[in-house]
């Protein structure tokens, strides 16, 4: 925690003129900045996909096996005369999941900012490994266009959930999906993963190395803390991912059996002999459950900083926060057989993973009480970005209250993969994680363009989302606590579930609008890439030091020395100062204390 | 006809989008604006802030009004369930009481707080006393919760096997359930995958030289007497799966190559279940949609009328069928379970010779 963190980082290189080339400069480039542009474009085509998929999918459940016009003209074979088959339902399905999870809410997300912000808040002139950082987001652009591709395959695209379970996902002749497409999938997958880690190191590295003078850990703004933090899960666990990912190729295509044993299927009984899937389940949740507070603390970060900037206050509890996040981090990685309670572990295991699961709900409750204590007595400026704040708070506590059924191994066997539990996560992690990073857009999209989206349209969308979202998933508790299944391409074999099949119009209904109302964001987001008005320096009156780098960009990001550090990261409103904010690189004054935080 | 109304339902709502982003850009053309919020929209947000509040509780009253009858929460059939739905139940009232206040914490804050022109924020950094409130009291809620939630899984998940329970195999494959009782002897003959023998309809890959494989019976139906521990023995053939039998607040899941448990008590008859008041109103209301859909369902060749049958179902995605893999449960008197089971056939009797 030295105040004098770094000597390299005020060192005197600030003027950069050498001649850049259109592919230096916009495709091959190593400046953090156009990465994090790179990435956030990226994403968002990626997330049009996911939320097309979406919708697709939910009109087939509202209205199951009706010829649809926009399903013969998207899905071809794959909906003879307008109505969709059973089998690319679950690959839309899976790959909404996974597009969602991990191209838009992990890369698209933490890329996007984590690029951005970390330089130009802790005062670098760049990431520790600018060509890294490159090849990170190619690798990833890579696997993008991987999985982009897989959706042409001819047997059909993976189709065994988000989460590839094997035997389904091992098995070509178990599903037409677990062919080529599931093969690609998991190249995919693979090249995804090294591009996160790549990027993943490269953000430790540079948080722990490149701050600026003064820069102690303790007055890193929260945004720094949650990638920082977030980054370090993601080199814990993305590997194991990638060895669940490998021993599943082995099974499917060199033999082994690691996750299969014991199969009969098609009229013949396979070789595979010793393996379990479950061991699959263990080494998949080891990822996929830090992998929720890899998409989630970020957007907290994000939430944080964006809170106590529009509200001209502190955030509340600055050390409480950093433990908060530090605690969810550690308990991210012993609680993954939350997932697996019915799996056929040892019900002893399930006691434990009970334990550590609900332990979970006290810092995030620290969380919660504590940006709803920024905001009391604040002086709220309500642009798009606080109300996408207000509204991840909102979903964030909606979608995470419901952990505590979910956690309860006892309750979980009842709910387990029923409708209560998409509710449950697309509220606490899906929409908050996507408001998270609806507000980091509005509110540093100035920063990345050096222009302003509009506001009014950026109202429109957060309003229309916000209904649309509680619209979908509150009611969608509610069938899933009628018992409905998850993943079923229609419920009408079942008349038990007859009452919910209005529920079901209602909520794609909501579903419908809610994503026609994104094009109201992507055609602010594009116009005003181009068009939007041009940025004062330090439109929003922020004190953390990005906002003291020049609107233009250039390799480098401060002309000149790089600013020192002399406070923590929220001096809003502290009295004693003419203005309600003091930015981080303006000098105590005489007899000014320093928060002790 | 519903796809047409949904496309031109889509098409008024691009056109009114279209419609409004060009009066949004019509009105900024000229203005100094900055895009930065005015006490305008700060004013006009924080209102719709409480609005937004009000949407977040008529939501919770509609969603109960409507699908508040939740079968998981009430009714269950077995020994264990009603301890597991008063967890639940109390669960839920606690999320219901911190959903409530929360939500209007912050969104009162919001509206109240809305910012002005020369307000002043109170700058408020730290208060230990704070944290240490709402870290303590999650702490004491959750302990609770923790604690009556192990004893409860603690108590389903241990199977009394001097209760003698009757032993069923639940048998998965794509994508249909089968039953495998262990006869007289109540014990289940060895069996393996790789024993399986269409020809012979040894379809379970029993051994046929166990002497307990004699006269296990394998049905479609599942068919258990009430009052009796019944300790489900589970295997897949192909892929995972996941035996949900709702009403029994039971499930786990079918893994191949291992067998899975789980045991339960059932306590209500099929039926008792259908003289049930609260399935009666259930079953009527379901007949009542199904009769507006009659052409639909009849087209579709299932039978209109809808009488309440315990399910078990698959709950883990399994393939293209996933959504059609059930089996119906019956509980019944241990007379009429009797008089079943002498109609089955034994596996010696049903192997091909």
């Amino acid at each position: 925690m030295s105040a004098h963190a770094d000597t390299h980082a005020h060192d005197d290189h600030g003027h950069h003129h050498h001649k850049e080339t259109f592919v230096t400069k916009y495709i091959f480039s190593q400046d953090h900045k156009m990465i994090a542009k790179q990435y956030l474009i990226t994403g968002t085509i990626m997330g049009v996909i996911g939320v097309l998929m979406s919708i697709m999918f939910r009109m087939q459940i509202a209205w199951p096996e009706q010829p649809n016009v926009l399903f013969e003209a998207l899905l071809g074979k794959w909906a003879p005369e307008g109505v969709m088959d059973a089998d690319i339902y679950l690959a839309l399905v899976t790959i909404h999941g996974t597009i969602m999870v991990f191209f838009v809410l992990t890369a698209g997300l933490s890329g996007t900012f984590s690029n951005l912000l970390i330089p130009l808040q802790i005062g670098a002139r760049d990431m520790a490994s600018g060509f890294l950082n490159m090849v990170s987001y190619w690798l990833f652009f890579l696997s993008s266009v991987i999985m982009v591709i897989s959706l042409f395959v001819e047997a059909g695209p993976a189709a065994a959930g988000w989460t590839i379970y094997p035997p389904l996902s091992a098995l070509p002749m178990a599903q037409g999906g677990s062919g080529a497409g599931m093969t690609l999938w998991l190249v995919s997958m693979a090249i995804f993963i090294a591009s996160s880690l790549l990027g993943s190191l490269n953000y430790i590295v540079t948080v722990i190395n490149l701050r600026t003078k003064g820069m102690s850990m303790t007055r890193l703004p929260l945004t720094i803390w949650a990638f920082f933090v977030t980054a370090i899960i993601g080199v814990v666990s993305f590997p194991v991912l990638l060895s669940a990912a490998l021993l599943l190729i082995m099974d499917r295509s060199f033999g082994t059996s690691f996750f299969l044993s014991d199969i009969f299927i098609q009229g013949e009984v396979l070789h595979y002999q010793g393996g379990s899937p479950v061991l699959f389940e263990h080494l998949f949740w080891f990822l996929g459950h830090p992998e929720v507070y890899i998409v989630i603390l970020p957007a907290m970060g994000l939430v944080s900083e964006i809170m106590a900037s529009n509200s001209r206050k502190p955030i509340f509890g600055y050390r409480a926060m950093i433990m908060s996040i530090l605690a969810i981090a550690f308990l991210s990685t012993i609680v993954w057989g939350h997932h697996m309670f019915i799996s056929g572990m040892n019900p002893f295991l399930g006691s434990v993973f009970t334990f550590t699961t609900l332990l979970i709900a006290i810092p995030s409750a620290v969380k919660a009480f504590n940006w709803i204590t920024t905001i009391w007595k604040g002086n709220l400026q309500m642009n798009p970005a606080m109300l996408f704040s207000i509204g991840f708070v909102s979903t964030f506590i909606t979608g995470g209250l419901t952990g505590i059924i979910l956690g309860d191994s006892a309750l979980d066997i009842n709910v387990h993969d029923t409708y209560f539990v998409v509710a449950h996560f697309h509220l606490v992690m899906g929409i908050s994680a996507l408001y998270g990073m609806f507000a980091g857009i509005y509110h540093w999209f100035p920063k990345m363009f050096g222009r302003m989206l509009n506001k009014n349209l950026g109202y429109l969308h957060f309003w229309v989302t916000a209904i649309c979202a509680y619209g979908v998933f509150f009611p969608m508790h509610f069938i899933g606590m009628a018992g409905l299944p998850r993943r079923y391409y229609t419920n009408s074999n079942f008349p038990l579930f007859d009452d919910t099949a209005n529920a079901n119009v209602v909520i794609t209904l909501f579903a419908i609008v809610g994503g026609i109302f994104q094009l109201v964001y992507l055609w602010n987001f594009f116009y005003s890439i181009f068009y939007g008005k041009r940025t004062v320096q330090n439109p929003w009156k922020s004190t953390t030091l990005e906002w003291t780098a020049p609107v233009e960009h250039f390799h480098g990001n401060w002309e000149g020395e790089i600013p020192h550090v002399y406070r923590w990261a929220y001096d809003y409103s502290k009295p004693g100062h003419d203005v309600d904010f003091v930015p981080q690189n303006v000098p105590l004054k005489d007899g000014e204390e320093e928060l002790q935080h | 006809m519903t796809a047409f109304l949904t496309l031109i339902i889509v098409l008024f709502i691009a056109v009114a989008i279209w419609q409004m982003v060009k009066i949004f850009d019509l009105a900024q053309v000229g203005s100094s604006n900055s895009q930065v919020a005015t006490d305008k929209d700060n004013k006009l947000n924080g209102y719709l802030m409480m609005g937004f509040l009000a949407f977040i509780y008529i939501i919770t009253i509609l969603s109960f009004w409507y699908l508040g009858d939740l079968p998981l929460m009430s009714n269950s059939a077995s020994e264990h369930g009603p301890g597991l739905d008063n967890l639940m139940i109390i669960s839920m009232v606690i999320i219901f009481i911190v959903q409530t206040f929360t939500q209007f914490l912050l969104h009162y804050f919001a509206y109240k707080y809305r910012g002005e022109k020369g307000k002043q924020a109170l700058f408020y950094a730290d208060n230990n006393t704070l944290e240490a409130i709402w870290t303590f009291i999650p702490v004491i809620v959750l302990a609770g919760l923790i604690i009556y939630g192990l004893f409860t899984w603690t108590s389903i998940m241990n199977v009394d096997e001097s209760k003698d329970p009757l032993v069923v195999e639940l048998y998965a494959q794509q994508f249909n359930w089968k039953a495998r009782y262990g006869g007289e002897d109540n014990t289940l003959g060895m069996a393996n995958v790789r024993l399986i023998d269409i020809d012979r309809a040894n379809i379970l890959g029993l051994d046929e030289s166990d002497p307990n494989a004699q006269d296990d019976v394998i049905t479609t139906e599942l068919h258990l007497p009430v009052g009796r521990p019944v300790l489900f023995k589970m295997r897949s053939q192909d892929v995972l799966h996941s035996a949900y039998m709702p009403h029994f607040r039971a499930q786990m899941n079918c893994v191949p190559g291992m067998i899975t448990q789980f045991g339960f008590t059932p306590t209500v008859t099929t039926a008792e279940m259908r003289q049930n008041p609260d399935i009666i109103d259930k079953v009527a209301n379901i007949n009542a949609i199904r009769l507006e859909n009659k052409e639909e369902i009849e087209a579709k060749g299932q039978e209109l009328t809808y009488e309440f049958d315990y399910l078990l179902l698959c709950n883990k995605i399994c393939g293209k069928s996933h959504y059609n893999m059930q089996m119906k449960i019956i509980v019944e008197t241990q007379e009429e379970y009797d008089a079943w089971m002498a109609e089955q056939k034994t596996f010696k009797n049903s192997l091909v010779k």
